[in-house]
């Protein structure tokens, strides 16, 4: 087939809400936005257990050393199953680690702030996975097959996250004036940038056009962060926190929450490798990867060992 | 044995079967450098919230997948072959048990 | 000093969780650094089956204690001279050799313990080893397949995986010690006699160590203090942090 029917079969697929599989043929450009867009999600999951990773040893009850431990071991999970989406693209583990030890993969800029209470595990798991839901739910819809698939069982998986998180902040809300100290206090750092999460404004997102058109993304960044705005008011409001934005109002005609502007220059700084913990999260990372390689090695030597043995 | 190449080892497919009786289905792909290891891999990956009761790993090598261009070839001539379903066939009225 | 039944049956218990408790700690320790994602989630359900273990023990050690105090209580609130964990599981995790020399001991030893506790006449003891028995065995497998990949597979991985052996062998002799309270106990019918475990445990680990080309360290001197609350200094440390937010907000409960 020449390249013009191809990609008429391949728009026909997409239009029809058909789903792309690894061996169907597809644009290069649908083939790189994914690698991209799925990689930077993988490392968002695995870079993402450093800061609540940082809370299991202290953390304050043996019932929540569990379910945290369980939380994080979720989320590198969920690394693993998206990077097997994407080594389906023809692209290798290897490959994805190495571009993300040399900075050309992102990864979500939230990871980049501290956790430096346990009030922070509270808000990671409510405000940072009630946003990332937000945006997987839409993702299970997704045109390319294995990333959908990945997405389905991720978002089961992942139901009890933000509903761990909200309980640890209404719990705290019930407490002690300094736990409720440290509950607001939470919410006062992670609001803003969980609401960047979603990225920049649609009129200012560079990826964004091919990605809805091949229905890679499903809904657009302010869609989502509108979604999201709108159903975590409330529950702020019940257990007695304050969003930290003097600007935000109810707009009884949209039926939509109007909030203040987001500070985009932090978001510029934090992408761009100057947020509080960049620096730590890539050298944790890099430190237990070349850490590794000894066992890595190792177990591939045993491996050829027995194979060669086997053939002897 | 000493210029060996680090990687993240070798890819596996997870076929998980939730009870016995029922198909295996693909549940996603590992790392392990073996078959044992690749196992546990598979296990501590796709078994956290008790999905199953068995588990089939496959190295993804071995894996052979029909070519796309092929589908009209392969798939399409087994369309209109309604006679190979049951309800291709008209029952006189009244006939039980069949 | 006499010690009361219940008083008896409750530094047992202790003793059981303890290890649980600092092991799924250290464990927990290895979020984020294992030597591959795969390896991550697999010591972290380690951890995880370990917590789970100290929880269910100490909730049932705060219940023979009899003084209201809850499986939290008891895990947050002890100081270090009333922790009964052994030597072994304390100490830190090292390389990934360490951690699984560390393993090795520990879980082979765990696989005879709580099979001899499958039988205790305590039924409450009978009930967590048989729930705890499975889990034990797949973590003395996965030690094992380490141990001999790490034996025989580059001269690197192999000189890493004697060196943990040797360094952590005078922490294993502690583990068959017998003191009043497991006497007592096993006259009982409750505890095991670890006495007649040591023989099963030395026959296991000289077999793993065979696959794995290497060589079981010579016996010498044995550390020994953890029957009487008597730890390394790295035990004062783990507590620290575990207990720091429940002793640094007395009042709140989390």
């Amino acid at each position: 087939m020449e390249n013009e029917t191809k990609l008429k079969h391949f728009e026909s697929l997409i239009d029809a809400d058909s789903n792309i599989e690894p061996r169907d043929w597809m644009p290069e450009d649908y083939r790189k936005h994914l690698v991209r867009q799925i990689s930077q999600h993988a490392h968002s999951e695995v870079i993402g257990m450093q800061p609540e990773g940082n809370w299991i040893s202290r953390a304050p009850s043996l019932r929540a050393k569990k379910i945290l431990l369980a939380k994080i071991q979720d989320e590198g999970g969920h690394g693993l199953y998206l990077y097997s989406a994407a080594e389906t693209l023809g692209i290798s583990r290897d490959e994805l680690i190495e571009q993300l030890h040399s900075g050309k993969a992102k990864y979500s800029s939230i990871f980049n702030y501290p956790a430096l209470t346990w009030a922070d595990i509270g808000a990671i798991g409510w405000l940072v996975d009630g946003a990332a839901i937000v945006n997987q739910v839409s993702l299970q819809r997704t045109s390319y097959g294995p990333y959908a698939r990945a997405m389905v069982r991720i978002c089961k998986e992942e139901s009890f996250h933000q509903r761990q998180g909200y309980e640890i902040m209404a719990h705290m809300m019930q407490g002690t004036p300094e736990q409720q100290e440290m509950a607001q206090d939470a919410m006062n750092r992670w609001w803003w940038p969980a609401l960047m999460m979603f990225g920049p404004h649609d009129t200012n997102s560079p990826h964004s056009g091919n990605a809805i058109k091949w229905k890679i993304k499903r809904a657009s960044n302010d869609i989502l962060r509108q979604k999201f705005i709108d159903k975590t008011v409330q529950q702020a409001e019940l257990i007695g926190l304050t969003v930290p934005d003097k600007d935000l109002k109810w707009n009884e005609e949209t039926k939509h929450y109007e909030h203040g502007e987001i500070n985009w220059e932090e978001f510029q700084s934090v992408i761009n490798g100057n947020g509080p913990c960049n620096k730590q999260r890539m050298e944790n990372h890099i430190k237990a990867h070349h850490e590794g390689e000894w066992v890595r090695k190792a177990a591939t030597a045993y491996a050829l060992k027995q194979n060669q043995s086997v053939k002897q | 044995m000493e210029n060996i190449q680090d990687s993240q080892w070798p890819l596996w497919e997870v076929f998980i079967q939730s009870q016995p009786g029922t198909p295996y289905k693909h549940a996603g792909s590992v790392h392990g450098p073996d078959k044992s290891i690749a196992m546990q891999n598979a296990r501590d990956t796709y078994f956290r919230r008790n999905e199953g009761t068995s588990i089939w790993i496959v190295p993804s090598n071995a894996i052979v997948a029909s070519d796309p261009n092929d589908s009209d070839m392969l798939f399409d001539p087994s369309n209109d072959k309604a006679y190979r379903h049951p309800t291709f066939y008209t029952m006189p009225e009244g006939a039980l048990n069949i | 000093m006499r010690l009361q039944q219940n008083e008896v049956l409750f530094l047992y218990t202790l003793r059981l969780a303890d290890d649980a408790l600092i092991l799924g700690h250290r464990l927990g320790e290895w979020c984020s650094k294992a030597p591959i994602l795969e390896e991550d989630l697999a010591l972290t359900n380690i951890a995880l089956d370990m917590i789970g273990r100290a929880e269910a023990i100490l909730r049932y050690a705060a219940e023979v204690e009899g003084k209201g105090h809850t499986e939290d209580d008891l895990a947050y609130k002890r100081p270090e001279r009333k922790f009964y964990n052994h030597l072994l599981v304390e100490q830190e995790n090292g390389d990934f050799a360490h951690t699984i020399a560390r393993q090795l001991f520990i879980s082979t030893f765990e696989y005879h313990l709580y099979t001899a506790l499958l039988k205790s006449s305590d039924e409450n003891i009978a009930g967590i080893a048989a729930k705890a028995i499975k889990e034990i065995k797949y973590h003395k497998k996965h030690a094992s397949d380490w141990c001999i990949r790490l034996g025989d597979g580059t001269e690197e991985s192999k000189e890493r995986m004697q060196t943990a052996l040797n360094d952590l062998w005078m922490y294993t002799g502690e583990l068959f010690e017998m003191d009043d309270i497991n006497e007592w106990l096993h006259e009982g019918g409750i505890a095991a006699d670890l006495r007649k475990l040591e023989g099963p445990w030395k026959t296991d680990i000289v077999d793993v160590l065979a696959q794995a080309k290497l060589t079981v360290p010579s016996s010498g001197y044995m550390q020994t203090g953890s029957r009487k609350g008597i730890h390394t200094e790295k035990l004062g440390y783990i507590l620290a942090e575990m207990q720091y937010l429940q002793r640094a907000y007395p009042t709140a409960k989390w």
